[in-house]
């Protein structure tokens, strides 16, 4: 598929937010699956000062800073993705709890290493009851990919959509309390389980296509940015992605933008705008299939 | 040497009966004497010395080391009981560790492997992690620890060098030799504090330590300094140490070091990343900053990149080391070499990395997550502290989730034995040690205490020097493990005693080639330049608020509280300042020291320790006074006793201190204050309609009772009041004077003088001057005197923005 996408993140201040420095990953990742055709990042107004970089996970990342005070400031990105279908074959993952030794066999620390995607990470701390919960879902027999899909389906049906719910800081165990939020809430809480049944597990930023397929129906968090987790089933399947959200494998509906171990790795936007008042949001998505 | 100089020796058997119940525990090595209870020959001349004193020249000596500490008011912040930050008097252990040469030589070999080694290991983990492809360090220690930050991973530090200062904590084990029990690699502290305790021991020994052939610390400074000045990417390259602030614990040594260095102070506040450089907001404008010594922790240090609930960082910080836009000391991410674990490997990387074995080995560590190391810590618990693997803490630093020989400390109701079947991963076991004993003076008594010492490496460009002595920590009690260092106990100054005398060394003797540096004392963050500021301004308004309340109490002294007009009018203009008359020092006085205090912490660097001691003085007596005073003269009198601390703080400041910007900024604060009160002062006491004593008020609140009768040789008016307090340009008090030196320092501080570059500061300075300068007494009315302080008050608001903002 390929697709137009146009992101733009903008922000409104009550009073003049002095000079601000912002991080951006909002440039969508090239992978085995996808290919950044063209596009850009680009803010409005101009920054005085630019730097384009990849981060650790490789994220594309976009520094700028704005020397003068602002009243409102706009990200944008603007391009186009080729998207494949991910390779859909047997699974071969081994059961879940067999995954502790294929991981302790990988010496490495590269970005793509299990590792990095175990245990608590920022956003994410242990929590017991989210543990039990996915422990209850699971049984010792399925192979890692199933009992992520069982998560994930599970997770799907406990979560009511709600965007009011929650705020884009709440925690994890806060909406798994609440059983409502929206795709990062319902992908923390999936990711925290994961971890604790030992499936390394990490969380995905991108877009899914506005309007769906003719006959299909539309999917939940098209109309902003969109989050899935992907998770590590052993060293012969690797990294699989799936959508709580929407309680189905990432496919060709979804392109992937930034990817780490939680929402703090991957925020599209963050910044350090100093204003005394208090400032709005805005946030539209456009992902149109062009053929 | 003259005979005259000789110490005198102890009488025969006074060195016998000083040692006499000193008693070391059998098995552990004890640093004075030898297990056949010999004395050591490195600690005979200070043992010699302590003998031929008696105990009240002893008692004397100690105490004039506790008074110079307590003079330049070393601290270190404590949790209170209700855990709030609460300052401690600095417990200097008055008998010196004494270390020879030989034994210091060998032992600093071992620091400098060590701290190579380290530079390595970091080298690597921050580049091609080959040690954990080899197998050499499990990735987890490094992919769950959180410091570790990946944003730095990839960086190549523009020195060539991650690691510049090192701290390593040792002791002694029972075989004798040295093992270290913690690296200190984010940010260590205690160089300073060992220099303080230097400086006090210098003072309790000033007989015997200029002769007693102890290494001076002041080159390893010395190299440590120019070092960090040579990393400069040029002359006008900056230095600048980076401190999380006053509240921080060791805040009083960052301040120290900087003003012993001669760098600049900073806090994250301070700092802006512009144009991919770092800079510092200056009270001229944004200077750039070459080389940051860090003293905060990491993960702090930038919003954007590391931890994002950071309200201390510098956005921006991380992406413009990356660049290599300047030299940190020591990089974001050293702190991963703190962690416990990593010292079950190390000995290991140490042959695999250097080629040779550990000369100095580490506490014996065994990482639980893998399965032979578990076996063995939960196979011998009884000798074992274990605890989070990745923590950076010492070893006797035990947080309530530590296991001791077996058992929990804060009584979990899980067994170890399942803890770490569960949890092996992030636990790590230590070896239970013990440590040396070295002498301490407890109750006229040398009694044995357990000890480890803080020593202090720094690269320069000749390898890696360590310094010759440290920082000693005693414990409380005698008990030899390493248990008794965590509560309190006190420090030591450490003594490396050589065969021959050495010379003398400052940190300011001049280089062999003449060379000498030149600071810029110009350069003041504005964050100083604002405390400095404000420090002028509180402390003149408490001189506003004392001369009124000692006019209000002597009247209430002398004609009772029968409600006459200007005592109401007193009573008014005191409500003003929020000074209630009923209490003698009302609450918001003793407020306005404190917060002239507060101001003054926080530009400790650039105050001198007795303007600090004055005004810390001030503020405690005050508080003292309000404790006891009554209404009345009792009230005037200590009033009378505040306004002479005043004189003498004030005095201090401007005779003493160096005419930079930060003290105009205090002269500006101090003379804008003062024009402000005098301002409303006159406008309700020197007005026509004001009430009968109105005019000998203001006379008296304004200093110049005797000035007034000498000069005018009339009773007080409108018109003499007038004249004197607001127009004399030759009185110090007066309206004009306040504007002249306002209009000449700010005139200073923007180096302009010329009319088309002047600011709005300037302008509107010179506008109020010259409407002064030309006013007639009568003219100035209390509605022109409001208006006035109003256009004062918006000086106050410009000077902030313009300068301070």
């Amino acid at each position: 598929m390929l697709y137009d996408i146009r992101l733009a993140i903008s922000y409104d201040y009550d009073s003049p937010a002095g000079a601000s420095r912002s991080l951006l990953r909002m440039l969508p990742r090239g992978s085995a699956d996808q290919q950044l055709l063209m596009g850009e990042v680009s803010t409005d107004p101009m920054p005085s000062w630019r730097r384009d970089g990849v981060d650790f996970f490789g994220n594309a990342t976009t520094e700028v800073a704005h020397d003068r005070p602002l009243r409102e400031i706009e990200f944008r990105f603007e391009g186009r993705v080729q998207r494949n279908a991910p390779l859909q074959g047997l699974d071969l993952s081994p059961p879940w709890p067999a995954l502790a030794p294929e991981i302790a066999a990988i010496h490495s620390v590269a970005p793509d290493a299990p590792h990095h995607f175990l245990g608590a990470s920022p956003r994410l701390p242990a929590a017991p009851e989210i543990a039990r919960f996915c422990r209850s879902v699971v049984s010792e027999d399925m192979t890692a990919l199933t009992a992520t899909r069982a998560v994930s389906d599970a997770l799907h049906a406990l979560f009511d959509f709600n965007p009011e719910a929650t705020e884009v800081t709440t925690a994890p165990i806060d909406a798994f309390r609440a059983r409502a939020g929206v795709c990062q809430d319902i992908s923390h809480v999936m990711i925290t389980g994961l971890r604790s049944l030992g499936i390394p597990a990490g969380y995905v930023s991108g877009f899914l296509r506005t309007e769906p397929p003719k006959g299909k129906p539309r999917l939940e968090g098209a109309d902003a940015m969109h989050a899935w987790v992907t998770a590590w089933c052993g060293a012969e399947t690797g990294w699989m992605q799936v959508d709580p959200t929407n309680a189905m494998d990432a496919g060709l509906d979804h392109v992937e933008v930034a990817l780490g171990r939680d929402y703090g790795d991957v925020a599209p936007v963050k910044g350090s705008l100093r204003s005394s008042g208090s400032h709005t949001t805005t946030h539209a998505v456009d992902v149109v299939p062009v053929g | 040497m003259a005979d005259d100089l000789a110490p005198p020796a102890p009488r025969p058997g006074a060195v016998e009966a000083l040692l006499g119940e000193y008693r070391p525990t059998p098995g552990i090595p004890d640093e004075l004497m030898r297990p056949d209870g010999t004395m050591r020959a490195a600690w005979a001349p200070l043992i010699s010395h302590l003998a031929a004193q008696d105990p009240e020249t002893r008692a004397a000596s100690f105490a004039r080391g506790d008074q110079y500490l307590h003079d330049t008011g070393v601290y270190f912040l404590q949790s209170d009981a209700k855990g709030g930050p609460m300052p401690r008097d600095w417990p200097l252990s008055h008998v010196p560790v004494i270390i020879s040469g030989a034994e210091w030589a060998d032992l600093a070999g071992g620091i400098a492997q060590r701290a190579e080694l380290l530079e390595r290991v970091m080298a690597d983990l921050y580049g091609p992690a080959t040690l954990v492809r080899g197998g050499m360090l499990p990735p987890e220690l490094l992919t769950r620890n959180p410091e570790w930050l990946r944003p730095v991973v990839g960086t190549r530090p523009r020195s060539g060098h991650f690691l510049h200062l090192l701290a390593f904590e040792i002791g002694r084990s029972p075989d004798g030799s040295w093992f270290v029990l913690g690296d200190r690699t984010q940010a260590p502290s205690g160089a300073g504090f060992a220099l303080e305790n230097r400086m006090a021991s210098g003072r309790i020994f000033p007989e015997l330590f200029p002769r007693a052939n102890v290494e001076r610390l002041a080159g390893f400074f010395r190299g440590f300094r120019d070092a960090l000045n040579g990393m400069r990417a040029s002359e006008e390259g900056r230095v600048a140490i980076l401190s999380p602030g006053q509240h921080t614990d060791t805040y009083y040594e960052h301040a120290y070091i900087a003003r012993y260095l001669g760098f600049m102070l900073l806090e994250t506040g301070d700092l802006k990343v512009e144009n991919g450089a770092l800079t510092v907001r200056t009270t001229r404008g944004p200077v750039p900053i070459d080389v940051l010594w860090r003293r905060l922790d990491a993960r702090f240090a930038d919003p954007l990149e590391l931890d994002e609930g950071s309200a201390l960082g510098t956005p921006g910080m991380v992406s413009a080391l990356r660049a290599g836009a300047m030299t940190m000391v020591n990089c974001l991410g050293s702190g991963v070499l703190e962690s416990r674990a990593l010292m079950a490997f190390l000995p290991r990387i140490a042959r695999e990395v250097l080629g040779e074995p550990l000369k100095l080995p580490n506490i014996a560590t065994w990482w639980c997550g893998q399965d032979r190391e578990r076996d063995y810590v939960a196979a011998n618990l009884d000798r074992m502290m274990i605890g989070p693997a990745l923590s950076t803490r010492l070893p006797f630093d035990i947080s309530g989730t530590t296991a001791l020989g077996g058992r929990f400390r804060a009584g979990a109701e899980q067994s170890v034995a399942d803890w770490l079947a569960r949890e092996g991963g992030a636990l790590c076991g230590q070896e239970a040690v013990t440590l040396s004993t070295t002498p301490a003076m407890i109750d006229g008594q040398l009694v044995p205490r357990p000890m480890v010492v803080r020593v202090f490496a720094a690269r320069t460009p000749q390898g890696w020097t360590v310094m010759p002595g440290g920082y000693a920590r005693i414990g409380q009690t005698d008990d030899p493990t390493a248990l008794a260092m965590q509560s309190g106990g006190s420090v030591a100054d450490v003594w490396v005693v050589g065969d021959a005398p050495v010379s003398l060394d400052t940190l300011t003797a001049p280089q062999r080639d003449g060379a000498f540096s030149r600071r810029h004392p110009g350069l003041l963050p504005a964050r100083a330049g604002d405390n400095l500021f404000w420090l002028g301004r509180y402390t003149e308004r408490a001189e506003t608020a004392v001369r009124i309340l000692r006019a209000y109490h002597l009247r209430i002294a002398a004609y009772g509280e029968t409600p006459l007009p200007l005592l109401e009018a007193l009573e008014a203009h005191m409500a003003g300042l929020d000074l209630d008359p009923e209490a003698p020092l009302p609450e918001p006085l003793l407020a306005m020291f404190d917060h002239a205090v507060g101001c003054a912490a926080g530009v400790r660097d650039r105050f001198s320790t007795d303007g600090w001691n004055a005004l810390n003085d001030l503020a405690r007596t005050a508080r003292d006074l309000a404790t006891r005073v009554k209404p009345g003269d009792d009230a005037a009198r200590a009033m009378s006793v505040l306004l002479r601390k005043l004189a003498g703080f004030s005095g201090l400041v401007h005779e003493n201190m160096f005419r930079f910007d930060g003290w105009r900024f205090l002269t500006i604060g101090r003379a804008l204050e003062r024009a402000i009160q005098m301002a409303a002062m006159l406008e309700r006491f020197a007005d026509f309609d004001s009430p009968s004593g109105g005019y000998d008020v203001a006379v008296e609140l304004g200093d110049s009772v005797m000035t007034h009768r000498r000069r005018y040789s009339v009773e007080t008016y409108q018109n003499t009041v007038m004249d004197l307090l607001a127009l004399d340009g030759d009185n110090p008090r007066s309206l004009v004077f306040q504007l002249a030196v306002l209009t000449e320092q700010e005139e200073k501080l923007s180096g302009t003088g010329r009319a088309s570059q002047r600011g709005e500061a300037a302008r509107a300075l010179l506008s109020l001057r010259t409407e002064l300068e030309i006013a007639a007494p009568d003219a100035l009315t209390a509605d022109r005197l409001a208006a006035i302080r109003g256009q004062l008050l918006q000086v106050s608001t410009m000077i902030s923005t313009q300068y301070l903002g």
